[in-house]
């Protein structure tokens, strides 16, 4: 499949919580927070700041920590009124219908897809395509025989698995969106993979989020003039206070990119 | 001010729990409920929703819920579907041929058309073509949408958003409305379009 889309989406500016056990796991530095720790209470701050989502990030190791990450899920419901997903340790159709149930609009799946990407197809056929968000940790080959692999278990375990063509795949299958993040940017601070970004966009017709080495604002920038991003995914620049995401949504209206105004 | 009973109707698929909590966020008391009794109660029925027009079709028959829905917009009540509770409402859908909707409204729901990505997943500005109390205060304002397939162009589409052309955003008139967007999902300017909703059902409460 090609992508034949000629009208660019509004961009979505999309801040990224890592959760584990219920809690933040890198520090996150607002000066005026109640409890800093509170996934809850960040996600709130960023609807107000006017973040167009919010991706939720469960590391929790251990399963029988499930109850934790439903509460965190029922909790974000009450108090957060902009779209939210939830990723990791999603592995069947149950796991994705009991965070619907409690409140969150999408689920990401990443390990368990690539292992058996007809979880893609079957969350999409019971739920939707509009919450079945295929997650995909991409490194560079550099030099293989396909340009990008896929890597699970937070990036270390490589697969053997071509990033280009499991994008296709997954999109066939019925993903209602792809959040393609760049292990070799990741936390690096150096921008995203622009011409990862633009692969995996070049080959899909559903939208695409670019995540994995934002820096500056001007890095925002590039994944949707450049990558071609139909949302672009950060962390630690909007965690530690650098910037607001109403800053960097005026810097990507400067740039030109059509985007929700923060005030709006 | 009173909390106006607001049945939202719960047929098991997705998250329908949002629609509640904002809905009580915003001054109902709102419950997530089958239950034939309270839906009859309540002075405004919300039919909310995320999903496939097949499958929520057909959940919405094995709960008899279908039925209740019509009865709701049938006796006066304000109503409000939202998403695929706005497509429910119509005769059926392209996304599933032959699956009857609940045929609320005249017409056929489409595929969205155009050179455009599907799903249509991003905020849009909302234009209102035809002024009403539940869409008082949301000219302009950017609403969250995600779908991909709309409502037949009609005189009842009231307010529109540009998506490589226009695309419905708002459909009703007299008691039964619906939007193509997540009202629940979409910041100030959802819950403004709730707050709208609510204040119609306490009107309503008070009438009956």
């Amino acid at each position: 499949m090609s992508t034949t889309a000629t009208v660019p989406s509004n961009a979505r500016i999309i801040p990224c919580l890592d959760v584990d056990e219920g809690r933040v796991v890198k520090g996150v530095n607002f000066v005026d927070l109640t409890d800093a720790g509170d996934p809850v209470e960040l996600a709130a701050r960023y609807d107000q700041q006017g973040a167009d989502e919010v991706v939720f990030l469960d590391i929790t190791a251990s399963s029988d920590q499930r109850e934790t990450t439903l509460e965190l899920v029922h909790r974000t419901a009450e108090e957060v009124f902009i779209p939210f997903t939830i990723g990791g340790g999603i592995r069947t159709v149950d796991d994705a219908r009991r965070l619907l149930r409690a409140g969150a609009d999408k689920v990401s799946v990443n390990t368990a897809a690539v292992n058996r990407p007809e979880l893609v197809a079957e969350i999409a056929d019971e739920f939707g395509s509009q919450c079945a968000v295929a997650s995909i940790d991409a490194r560079r080959t550099n030099g293989g025989s396909f340009p990008f692999e896929i890597f699970t278990h937070g990036g270390r375990a490589p697969t053997g698995i071509d990033a280009i063509e499991y994008a296709i795949r997954v999109a066939e299958l019925g993903a209602g969106e792809i959040l393609l993040t760049s292990m070799d940017r990741d936390g690096t601070r150096d921008g995203f993979d622009l011409e990862l970004t633009r692969a995996v966009v070049d080959v899909t017709n559903v939208p695409v989020i670019a995540s994995g080495g934002v820096g500056t604002l001007d890095h925002l920038v590039e994944g949707v003039l450049e990558g071609k991003a139909d949302a672009v995914l950060a962390a630690s620049i909007f965690h530690f206070g650098e910037h607001t995401v109403a800053e960097a949504k005026l810097h990507m209206a400067a740039a030109g990119i059509p985007i929700r105004p923060a005030d709006a | 001010m009173t909390r106006p009973l607001i049945a939202v109707l719960d047929y098991g698929i997705g998250n329908l729990r949002s629609a509640q909590k904002s809905l009580e966020r915003m001054g109902a008391d709102a419950r997530l409920t089958a239950d034939t009794g309270l839906i009859a109660d309540a002075s405004g029925v919300v039919l909310p929703g995320v999903g496939a027009f097949g499958p929520c079709m057909a959940a919405l028959r094995d709960t008899g819920l279908d039925e209740q829905a019509r009865t709701a917009a049938a006796d006066g009540r304000p109503f409000l579907g939202i998403c695929i509770g706005l497509q429910l409402l119509y005769e059926g859908s392209e996304e599933a041929p032959g699956v009857a909707g609940l045929g609320i409204l005249p017409g056929t729901v489409q595929l969205l058309s155009g050179n455009v990505k599907r799903p249509q997943m991003q905020w849009n500005r909302l234009e209102v073509r035809t002024p009403s109390p539940l869409l008082e205060g949301l000219d302009h304002s950017w609403l969250y949408f995600v779908h991909s397939y709309a409502a037949p162009m009609a005189d009842n589409v009231a307010a529109l958003c540009d998506y490589g052309g226009p695309v419905a955003a708002v459909v009703g008139d007299g008691n039964v409305w619906a939007t193509q967007f997540h009202p629940e999902k979409s910041a100030r300017p959802g819950l403004r379009l709730l707050e709208n909703f609510v204040n119609q059902a306490r009107t309503a409460a008070v009438r009956a």
